[in-house]
């Protein structure tokens, strides 16, 4: 086993799963029509980090989670708690922070979806991402898409941001493992590359 | 203590390069980008989806299932219930009390009665609501205190155990006395990453599972004699854990996602919602405390007494060892020549209380260091020299009568954690924001008094009691396909965030001068490592990991020094090269491993320890680890809002081997401590969670926690693997305790139970217990 | 046969509700899909609505702001502070950041939550609702829209389009009381608006009744009390305003908090909403 593969897996055969497909799975739609008079089925098509992905035969009450996850190959977003109180599922549609547990999926038709699978080219770290990896910000890193995401999109809105509008913005992404003081290390630090970079 | 049995090279102090470093994670990189997979990421094909079917009642007798209509549903795959158990159907990590499925008698809210597998999570929802289960609902017996003499709601009593402390003089009294009765809410592990993972049928009948979990082979143990089937065809691999808090130590879904996959055939996924999370695993003992605290005019202690009674809840769980910690941690880390102490953990229909970071030592801490406040009141001395007055040292006797060998340097931590330097004073222009309330901004700063509150804990690293607590670790060295050395590291520890996987390759490279170094995925295949609580992996799994690499130098060493013609003895490993001692010549690990991979197995012990025996005395415990901590809160008296302001703290930590990873810990735990302090709590009314969500189950937020200042002691604990101390759990023991003692010193309120409710600082008469069902 | 409609305008919506004629009505989804995942919901159809040309945007006049029902949290937060300083404050505790960039004004008012933090202010600002169906429009006070716990006047076939709100001049403030500083359900809370011009004083209770409430006596009350031209008034008057506040409700207990400290809080916000106000 190679040393990346180690990386990537984290304890888990890459033959099992491989998130970094380019084919969006499907194939979980019930097959039975005539069962199906109260599980009804849509199909239709979500623009995903840039991407437009076909969704086949979706139950309609899946959420923008579920079918990044379970149908599209983006399992990125994660679902601590389903119910837009954790922000563990944040992406960014239309270019806002939503909990994508809370948007009907097939409503998302149409807007432009972007999850932390899209914040950098393949193989890359943005420079939020690299900052979180070496200021220690990442612990079990169930929050840390949602985080990174949240905090991408602060920064870009708001290069100026203080501390306390960074822990107003983030204060819908809760972590269990790191108390937030090397996430705010991680905040920190980008704000300074950045306004060194445009200096 | 009798020293602990490892070769000569464990013990010699080397400042090996990477030790002691921030090293970075080096599973950060896919996690930043979304790319680590986690329990709940894992995907097949031709998977189905599990759920299941649980309890509406805490208390039942089930006359029947129905499972004809969720049968015939389509999409549904299989319906289980214990009827379907080829072996035994009853688990449990002290004793086999709980049962797979109800086993027609319900003794929990949230009880499993049933299992399901369908293809699509919505259908296999909708097949649970189709089984039909027939209750009889009985009385919940809910209260723990009245448990201890109730009729039995389980074969096996109501009493898991009581704890029966003697020390000294018992009868022994002093000039002043103080008395007082605290309360301890139940508090939840909440993980992030919900209950989860894959279980694929084997072609030999056996299962495969990737799973979430603190532990591999108790889990593979349990789930074997569930299914009646030998170790080795139940194959476990770690699947990525977002947390475990000592949530995951506890079986969930395991068997029941295995016994899906063999009954269908197909793979099987189960992931929990939050809500079914709070219902899924154990959660922190809640407790009632009763404390007397005897000392002499000048502050000496004389004696401590106390009689607590912790719920522990359906089944058995660890209440056997949280209680054991609970009663020997009782008086604090002071010394106390006499010693009063029952401690009971008892059956209810309450939910299953277990592990949670601090076993014990949380709930009592809380407790004994109100009684040091109330202590000090009365005796007129300030709070901090009572505490530095009566704090244990080396070869001080605990209440076990066991005499501390190894390091404690509680003196230490408490002067270095008061002199941190105190927040600056409130801004009356401060944002409304900053104040308590937050973003409900109810409060200007008029409204807000400031109060500073100081608290010291400790308690046991690893396991005790004569358990014979170990870990173990394979390492493969060999020539990887660029020439050069690489060495694999293959353990069972389960990573759960808390940084593992970083110190291994830390070890490694420290031990064997090799840069690259992969690490195996956990799993089954290699012994066990033990559980990942009791802040035990650095000091147990790294310890093997260090035997392992020893086992390995040893071989290259002696291959290099036939080499030379020389003895194995006349050669180091030096950062890559296999030198005579005087560096005169060498030979490359390179060329060392040419003659093929060299490999080690080794098992690390702890020293034994010994039962408690009758008196509850004995040498129970390895090593203790200590920390203090100081809260400076800000409170709105007249709405009961707090704002945490600063915490500081100073932790003995043996040595700090990734200062990165300490820091993190340590800021970690804190915020649990936080949080029991403030704002968590299961709220259970008549054996009912009556708030299953995030939305009632309130965690802190960014806003929430205040920066921490944080020092170390690091006095090396001999013994231990670069004498370094775990340090996962001495932050959440004492801070809860230093917030509470900050919001009575800016109220004045008392304050006896956790977490402090709004109505306990502005009611004039605060509340005793939960608050009612509407 | 597709069950989920799209429809980029009312008359296109109401097309859709002929087809489909049991759809849920979808705007921000911070409800409605949070049911869904927890099973207690199951929607045989959807007519997502949050695209309705006529939801968008705000138009400000000079007696009140007129927003679309498709309007977040985060655009009335961010860009409605001025106009309608108290309803600005309300979003800014909606939930989280999240929730206020996709829950919708129109949303919270449908939704009728007993603990919806924008509908105290709107109930104290005298707001009104427009209603819109396939057989034209009604306005409705919103004083008279929501009737119970989640119960509301909306009729089948109806969409919320507009909240008018009316613009006071005076000062305004909105208290919210949780056990945390951010993401709360409120336990109370209390929107309090100030009319100069009109010399009354308003204020919306929430999370003290099953519906947002006024406390009508208070008000009248302190309306007598202030002296209109400093727009101050003597401190024993602002005390009695907080008691009367206290006992025009009638709190309930649950696992959120107990009724005596929802009324003491309720008490406690109300006379600091107004001392606030003075002192401004």
């Amino acid at each position: 086993m190679s040393a990346s593969d180690a990386e990537r897996s984290g304890g888990v055969s890459d033959a099992l799963h491989d998130p970094t497909t380019e084919d969006s799975r499907g194939g979980q739609g019930y097959p039975d029509p005539e069962g199906a008079r109260d599980f009804p089925l849509e199909t239709y098509v979500l623009s995903v980090n840039g991407r437009d992905l076909p969704v086949d035969d979706a139950w309609v009450g899946e959420s923008l989670l579920y079918v990044l996850r379970e149908r599209l190959g983006q399992p990125g977003s994660k679902n601590a708690c389903e119910q837009g109180e954790c922000g563990s599922c944040s992406v960014l549609m239309d270019g806002a922070l939503v909990a994508s547990c809370c948007v009907l999926a097939a409503d998302a038709v149409g807007s432009a979806v972007v999850t932390v699978e899209g914040l950098a080219g393949e193989g890359e770290l943005s420079d939020v991402q690299r900052a979180f990896v070496e200021q220690g910000a990442v612990q079990c890193g169930f929050c840390i898409p949602g985080m990174i995401v949240a905090l991408t999109d602060l920064l870009d809105r708001s290069p100026a941001a203080s501390e306390l509008e960074m822990r107003e913005a983030i204060s819908g992404n809760l972590c269990r493992c790191t108390g937030y003081g090397r996430i705010f290390a991680a905040f920190r630090h980008v704000q300074e590359e950045r306004s060194h970079a445009r200096a | 203590m009798p020293a602990p049995s490892l070769p000569a090279t464990f013990t010699r102090r080397r400042r090996a390069p990477g030790l002691g470093e921030s090293v970075l994670r080096p599973d950060a990189p896919p996690k930043v980008r979304g790319e680590f997979a986690f329990s709940s990421d894992l995907y097949v094909d031709g998977m189905v989806w599990g759920k299941t079917v649980r309890s509406p009642y805490p208390h039942a007798r089930i006359l029947g299932i129905d499972i004809t209509g969720a049968l015939a549903m389509p999409g549904v795959h299989a319906v289980v219930t214990q009827e379907d158990l080829w072996g035994s159907r009853t688990y449990g990590l002290e004793h086999h009390d709980q049962p797979v499925f109800a086993d027609g008698m319900v003794r929990f809210h949230g009880e499993p009665v049933a299992a399901v597998a369908a293809d699509h999570p919505e259908l296999a929802a909708r097949a649970c609501a189709a089984i039909a289960v027939e209750y009889e609902v009985l009385e919940p017996l809910v209260d723990a205190e009245a448990a201890i003499t109730a009729p039995p709601i389980h074969p096996d009593g109501n009493v898991f155990r009581h704890v029966r402390l003697r020390y000294g003089d018992p009868e022994a009294i002093g000039d002043v006395v103080v008395e007082g009765s605290y309360e301890v809410g139940m508090q939840d592990q909440a993980f992030l990453g919900p209950e989860s993972g894959l279980a694929v049928p084997s072609e030999d009948g056996g299962v495969e599972l990737f799973v979430a979990t603190q532990w591999l082979h108790v889990d593979r143990d349990q789930i074997a004699a569930c299914l009646n089937l030998p170790r080795e065809k139940v194959r476990l691999s770690l699947a990525g854990t977002g947390g475990a808090f000592g949530g995951r130590e506890d079986l969930s879904m395991q068997i029941h996602a295995c016994l899906l996959a063999l009954v269908t055939r197909r793979p099987v996924k189960m992931v929990y919602s939050r809500e079914e999370s709070f219902f899924g695993h154990v959660h922190r003992h809640p407790a009632k405390l009763w404390y007397r605290h005897h000392a002499r005019r000048d502050g000496t202690l004389v004696n401590v007494e106390s009689r607590m009674v912790f719920d522990g809840g359906a089944y058995t769980s660890s209440s056997t060892a949280v209680i054991s910690n609970a009663s020997c941690f009782a008086a604090g880390p002071y010394y106390v020549p006499n010693g009063r102490v029952d401690g009971y953990a008892v059956r209810t229909n309450n939910p299953p209380c277990g592990a949670m970071r601090g076993f014990g030592a949380v709930q009592t801490s809380f407790a004994a260091e109100a009684q040091m406040d109330k202590l000090a009141a009365a005796l007129g001395m300030d709070p901090v020299e009572l505490r530095l007055k009566n704090a244990l040292k080396t070869h001080d006797q605990l209440l076990t009568g066991q005499v501390i060998t190894g390091t404690a340097p509680v003196q230490e931590c408490i002067s270095a954690c008061a002199e941190l330097p105190l927040p600056p004073a409130a801004d009356p222009g401060a944002d409304l924001m900053t104040l308590p309330g937050g973003a409900g901004r109810t409060a200007l700063s008029h409204n807000v008094r400031r109060g500073v509150g100081f608290a010291v804990g400790f308690k046991n690293l690893a396991f005790s009691e004569g358990f014979d607590d170990y870990s173990s670790a394979r390492v493969r060295l060999e020539l990887g396909a660029d020439g050069e050395p690489v060495a694999t590291v293959h353990v069972a520890t389960a990573e759960v965030g808390q940084g593992f996987v970083t110190l291994a390759q830390q070890i490694a490279r420290a031990e064997l001068g090799v840069g690259s170094v992969v690490l195996h995925p956990a799993d089954t295949q290699v012994g066990s490592a033990g559980s990942t609580s009791a802040s035990r992996q650095t000091m147990m799994s790294g310890g093997a990991v260090q035997m392992a690499c020893a086992g390995v130098r040893e071989v290259v060493l002696e291959r290099a020094a036939l080499d030379l013609h020389l003895a194995p003895a006349d050669m180091v490993l030096d950062d890559g090269e296999l030198t005579t001692k005087d560096g005169g010549r060498s030979v490359s690990l390179a060329d060392a491993l040419r003659a093929g991979p060299v490999e080690a197995y080794r098992e690390f012990h702890h020293a034994p320890t010994d039962p408690l025996d009758e008196d509850g005395q004995g040498n129970a415990h390895w090593s203790l680890a200590f920390a203090a901590h100081r809260a400076v809160v800000d409170v709105d008296e007249e709405l009961g809002l707090v704002r945490v302001v600063q915490i500081a703290t100073a932790q003995d930590i043996g040595r700090a081997l990734n200062p990165l990873a300490v820091t993190g810990q340590i800021e970690g735990g804190i915020a649990q401590g936080l949080g029991l302090a403030v704002m968590e709590e299961i709220v259970v009314a008549d054996g009912r969670i009556r708030n299953p969500s995030f939305t009632d189950y309130l965690l802190p937020t960014p806003l929430d926690m205040p920066p921490v200042l944080q020092t170390w002691i690091e006095q090396p604990e001999r013994g231990a693997p670069y004498g370094a101390k775990g340090v996962g759990e001495p932050p959440t023991i004492s801070s809860t305790g230093a917030i509470v003692a900050a919001i009575r010193a800016a109220t004045g309120r008392p304050l006896t139970r956790i977490p402090v409710r709004p109505d306990d600082i502005a009611l004039a008469a605060p509340a005793t217990s939960t608050p009612a069902a509407s | 046969m597709s069950v989920i409609a799209r429809p980029a305008n009312l008359q296109d919506a109401f097309d859709a509700l002929d087809t489909l004629p049991d759809a849920q009505l979808l705007a921000g989804g911070t409800d409605f899909m949070v049911e869904v995942n927890f099973g207690h919901r199951r929607p045989p159809a959807v007519v997502a609505i949050r695209r309705l040309a006529e939801l968008q945007g705000y138009q400000v006049r000079d007696d009140e702001v007129d927003i679309g029902a498709a309007v977040t949290w985060t655009t009335i937060e961010r860009q409605l502070a001025g106009e309608l300083p108290a309803l600005a404050a309300a979003a800014r505790t909606v939930g989280s950041p999240q929730m206020r960039n996709a829950a919708t004004i129109g949303g919270n008012v449908a939704t009728a939550s007993p603990a919806g933090d924008g509908l105290p202010v709107l109930l104290a600002a005298d707001a009104s609702l427009v209603l819109a169906s396939r057989h034209g429009e009604r306005t409705v006070p919103f004083a008279e829209f929501v009737t119970g716990v989640k119960r509301t006047v909306l009729r089948p076939g109806e969409i919320i389009t507009r909240v008018r709100v009316p613009r006071l001049t005076g000062p305004q403030e909105f208290l919210k009381v949780g056990t945390r500083n951010a993401m709360v359900i409120s336990i109370c809370c209390a929107a309090l608006l100030i009319d100069r011009v009109g010399r009354t004083v308003r204020i919306g209770l929430g999370s003290v009744a099953p519906t947002p409430v006024r406390a009508p006596a208070a008000e009248s009350y302190i309306a007598a009390e202030i002296d209109w031209d400093a727009l101050s008034a003597p401190a024993e008057s602002v005390t009695r305003f907080g008691e009367l506040v206290r006992d025009a409700v009638r709190p309930i207990t649950d696992h959120r908090g107990s009724a005596a400290y929802r009324s003491r809080a309720v008490q406690v916000i109300a006379t600091r909403a107004l001392e606030r106000s003075l002192a401004a």
